[in-house]
């Protein structure tokens, strides 16, 4: 490791009886133990530090009405409702649930993502336009939204979020994640109901 | 013939670069990076898209953890004397006849996070702080629409912090599950609040998306 000695010793003139030559060291020193060290601890500092910052997600809530006047109607063609299951499983349905559960399907956090686009542009395909149309524009318009030409085209567009007690968190927010990704300007969280219950324990054989 | 000379070179090389780059890399990361803090409950984020940064000011911070225990913390980062804090112990103590000493109350202003329901509150509080941070909590009690703690505990941080911008920061675990979640937003909604910041690490757009293209734009 240590830098070998080439040259000095013995050679070159004498000096001479009596006179001792001081031995020639090199002052050379080995840097290697201390590059070592240096990447030791710039793996130690790696590890331990948290180099992103954790964020925040909005969410907002309406306020909690008992009075069914107040509740918010919605065009039951453009509602989409998903539910969350056990397991990572997603459940979804268009408009009403049919009784007999015909339109009930199972999907995953996977294939979610392509039905909701799917049904994002079948509600834009269908829509008529009407003197609201025009209120929406402008107030996008005032908002800033850059794509405040098309901001009336969705509108009839719900994505109505049913956890179940068996969702864990972690879904609950790649839930509204989705919301963000794929756009959805509305969409609520609700309770599950029984009868959805019943067609998803069904489903997950409990 | 005569034989070619080799010149004898030393065969090291000279690291004295190599040590100044190491520590240079280490410097920067040295200066770049927080420690990660000290957290009672650990509990992992998931991840999503949004881009806003935790902001760190006054907030009421509910942790959810893995076994979808509830916890509070108060952080106020301006008032180091903790005044606030003060009347949020002093407003639980008065509204649910806690019975809590000056010494209980102390102990609320040092301790890092309370999970415990009101019964074991005073109890809780009268541990030194070693045998707080090893005693497990049984987190607040959410999930009875009744009997949902959080709602006092919301309450109180609401009146101290009258006047003032308080944060509602909702830190849950990946596999907690979604009934706490639900029980902490009814408490919130039982005090009229309706904005919460769900803290999660972040992700990037998934691409081909909208939210993609509207930030490639």
């Amino acid at each position: 490791m240590a830098s070998i000695d080439s040259g000095g010793g013995d050679s070159g003139h004498k000096k001479g009886p009596g006179v001792k030559k001081a031995k020639k060291l090199s002052t050379r020193v080995d840097m290697t133990p201390m590059v070592d060290l240096g990447f030791l601890l710039i793996t130690f500092f790696i590890f331990t530090a948290t180099m992103e910052s954790p964020t925040t997600m909005d969410l907002n809530v309406p306020k909690k009405t008992d009075d069914e006047k107040d509740e918010t109607k919605v065009k039951q063609s453009g509602a989409l409702t998903v539910m969350l299951g056990k397991d990572n499983n997603v459940y979804f349905y268009e408009g009403e649930l049919a009784p007999d559960g015909s339109n009930f399907q199972s999907s995953s956090f996977k294939d979610i993502r392509a039905e909701i686009i799917r049904k994002k542009q079948e509600v834009i395909r269908t829509h008529n336009h009407d003197a609201k149309c025009e209120e929406l524009k402008a107030k996008a318009k005032e908002r800033g939204d850059k794509n405040w030409e098309t901001a009336d085209l969705d509108r009839d567009f719900l994505v109505v979020i049913k956890p179940t007690a068996n969702a864990t968190y972690k879904n609950t927010v790649d839930i509204l994640d989705e919301m963000t990704i794929n756009a959805v300007k509305r969409f609520a969280m609700v309770e599950i109901s029984e009868a959805e219950k019943a067609f998803i324990t069904a489903t997950e054989g409990q | 013939m005569p034989s070619v000379k080799i010149p004898r070179k030393s065969t090291d090389t000279d690291m004295t670069p190599f040590v100044d780059i190491a520590f240079l890399i280490l410097s920067f990361f040295i200066m770049a990076t927080k420690f990660k803090p000290d957290e009672p409950v650990k509990v992992e984020t998931p991840k999503s898209v949004s881009a806003d940064l935790l902001e760190e000011n006054n907030a009421l911070l509910i942790t959810i953890d893995n076994e979808s225990k509830v916890y509070i913390n108060i952080n106020d980062v301006k008032d180091k004397a903790k005044a606030s804090l003060k009347s949020v112990i002093d407003g639980i103590d008065k509204s649910r006849n806690l019975g809590l000493t000056d010494a209980e109350k102390m102990s609320f202003l040092q301790a890092p996070v309370i999970g415990v329901p009101f019964a074991n509150l005073k109890g809780y509080l009268a541990l030194t702080p070693e045998q707080q941070a090893s005693l497990k909590q049984p987190g607040i009690p959410v999930l009875d629409s009744l009997n949902n703690e959080l709602v006092w505990w919301v309450d109180e941080a609401k009146k101290a912090f009258a006047g003032t911008k308080l944060l509602y920061l909702i830190k849950g675990d990946n596999d907690s599950k979604y009934p706490a979640f639900e029980g902490v937003i009814n408490a919130l909604r039982k005090n009229e609040e309706f904005k919460y910041h769900l803290i999660t690490s972040q992700e990037g757009a998934p691409e081909g998306t909208e939210l993609y293209k509207l930030r490639n734009q």
